[in-house]
């Protein structure tokens, strides 16, 4: 059968979902900006884990940490929303649950990384 | 509609079926621990967010934290976390091609088990060290 595509639709090479290969290439640029960030995270995490108030909001106000943790949070929530859309697809095949989790999944990053770095910047303005 | 859409047929054998081997159980597992990290991010938010208001918030919130099932959750999380990136570590070598021979790719789940487990023993104790618990 002949190829009824344009050549510039061609080229473009997004197929039928109009998103090509993006999904999966973003998945990756954030698993490899997670790396670093997460070995910050967890390192800070277990340092200061029962440290007081006092010692917490210190460190967090400096501006590296905050920079970084506000990093990881960013990159740890687009990694894990494009993680979810992918086992929502795979398990959820009722058409209108489907788009339900999708868009949940959606606000769930955005409403906890608009919480983290709210906190952050707070915290990091002394407020 | 024709009988054969309409009617049952057998479908291909899915998971259960077969023997469970190391990749194939770091796989499922990555896709566990995934969906686990995805919920659980909830509590740092929590964490920061406390930090962020006043004292008593957040002595509270750390008093959750520090109770034995806080200290379990969160030890379980940072192993959780690691198994996690570990896993995709692999994936990342498996994008440039490389180790995706049989044996290769056996002994690189078994690693990824492994190297959880003792990565995050080490960091704990590491940070234990360094708060002074010696």
């Amino acid at each position: 059968m002949a190829d009824m595509r344009t050549p510039l639709n061609k080229v473009r090479g997004l197929g039928s979902a109009r998103g090509g290969t993006e999904h999966f290439w973003r998945q990756r640029l954030t698993a490899v900006s997670n790396i670093p960030l997460i070995i910050f995270f967890i390192g800070f995490v277990a340092v200061y884990a029962g440290a007081s108030y006092e010692e917490i909001r210190a460190a967090l106000a400096q501006p590296v940490v905050a920079l970084l943790i506000g990093f990881a949070f960013v990159s740890v929530l687009y990694h894990m929303r494009l993680g979810m859309q992918i086992i929502i697809e795979d398990y959820v095949h009722e058409e209108g649950w489907k788009i339900f989790l999708v868009i949940l999944n959606t606000f769930f990053p955005i409403v906890v990384g608009a919480t983290a770095l709210y906190s952050l910047l707070r915290i990091a303005f002394g407020g | 509609m024709s009988k054969s859409t309409t009617q049952a047929r057998p479908l291909s054998p899915h998971l259960q079926i077969y023997r469970i081997t190391p990749t194939m159980a770091m796989s499922v597992a990555h896709r566990i621990t995934g969906a686990a990290l995805y919920f659980g991010i909830l509590l740092f938010a929590l964490w920061l967010f406390a930090a962020a208001g006043s004292k008593e918030q957040f002595d509270f919130v750390n008093a959750l934290f520090g109770s034995i099932l806080g200290r379990i959750v969160i030890f379980g999380y940072s192993w959780v976390l690691i198994h996690h990136m570990l896993g995709g570590i692999r994936h990342l070598i498996w994008d440039t091609t490389h180790g995706l021979e049989k044996h290769t790719s056996r002994q690189m789940a078994i690693a990824t088990l492994v190297g959880s487990i003792v990565l995050t023993l080490v960091i704990w104790i590491a940070a234990w060290v360094i708060r002074g618990g010696l």
